[in-house]
């Protein structure tokens, strides 16, 4: 699992907006009996993959924001290879956290929506540290 | 006491159906009470698990209804949902939770798509239906922006498909629920414990 990123964070009224582009190479597999299987098995009707950061700010011990998400329906092929994406949504802080923050992780999850039974949430293994800049970007369009 | 006279010969409902009510007349007052203790003791004990259940769970309402199609293709309308809300479980981004506007009934099932949470365990945090295209600020109430804590009526564990459209034809269609009732308590009062 690999994630390139560019950011640079915006000044927005009273809160940091971020922004991100990543790249995600992946291939979700079922770990569970220690050989990697397919994931989708006869029990799964789809995924819900998300990237969410997180983070530490002065504000707030534990920040979490979903930044994309994509369902993937069984029959869809489990790898991903994703160039040059931008955040769905708004990568709000709740105050000016983001300036200067060197210790924002991505990391891939996905939940498990089964045809009829438990619904897991499972972390994808590799995740990637992205440090924010100090001063915020006037200039660049996104 | 006499003898009741025999079914006529016309045909395989009516049989049966003479049969209900020569029972009928025959069932004594004290056979009568049984049949009702019987069923209260049905009803009791259905109660007792549905408060076991929210006891077991830490949630009001351990098991809801999707009412709609807010988190397609994942959950439909009448697909049933079973939640646990300990109170120990933090609330993370990707959860799908159960919560209900401050001054409205109805609970929402939705994802979580961000946390804030302040080191003493105080979070506040927004959702978004999976099949809406914006999150969730404009269903709550007029000024809020977040929800919290108190907000939640439980996590989603655990789901059935189709289960749950009972509730809603119930909900939507009154008379088929009375008359499923009818019949239900006609078959407990009439059932012979042979």
């Amino acid at each position: 699992l690999r994630k390139n990123v560019e950011d640079f964070t915006g000044p927005r009224e009273r809160s940091d907006l971020g922004f991100v582009t990543f790249d995600i190479t992946a291939d979700i597999l079922n770990g569970k009996n220690g050989l990697p299987t397919s994931i989708f098995d006869w029990n799964v009707k789809q995924l819900f993959l998300y990237l969410s950061a997180e983070y530490s700010t002065k504000n707030n011990a534990l920040n979490q924001v979903v930044l994309w998400d994509k369902i993937m329906l069984r029959g869809d092929n489990p790898r991903l290879f994703l160039k040059d994406m931008k955040s769905k949504y708004f990568f709000f802080d709740d105050g000016n956290g983001l300036k200067g923050n060197r210790n924002v992780t991505l990391t891939l999850s996905w939940n498990v929506v089964p045809n009829a039974g438990i619904l897991p949430l499972v972390t994808g293994s590799g995740h990637v540290s992205v440090p924010f800049p100090d001063t915020y970007e006037t200039t660049k369009s996104y | 006491a006499g003898s009741s006279p025999p079914p006529a010969r016309c045909g395989p409902f009516l049989g049966p159906a003479m049969d209900l009510f020569g029972d009928l007349r025959r069932m004594n007052k004290r056979q009568l009470y049984y049949q009702v203790l019987n069923f209260a003791m049905i009803v009791s004990s259905a109660l007792m698990i549905w408060k076991g259940l929210i006891v077991i769970t830490g949630s009001e309402s351990p098991i809801v209804v999707v009412l709609s199609g807010s988190m397609e293709p994942a959950f439909h309308r009448g697909d049933l949902l079973f939640l646990t809300n300990f109170h120990d479980d933090p609330i993370r981004a990707g959860e799908i939770v159960v919560f209900k506007v401050e001054g409205r009934d109805i609970p929402i099932v939705h994802r979580v798509i961000k946390i804030h949470e302040k080191e003493n365990g105080n979070i506040k945090f927004l959702t978004k239906g999976d099949n809406n295209e914006v999150d969730d600020r404009g269903l709550y109430k007029e000024g809020q922006n977040w929800l919290e804590k108190k907000d939640v009526v439980g996590r989603a564990r655990g789901f059935l498909p189709y289960v749950g459209m009972v509730t809603i034809i119930m909900n939507d269609y009154p008379k088929f629920k009375y008359a499923l009732l009818a019949v239900m308590g006609a078959y407990v009062l009439l059932k012979r414990e042979s």
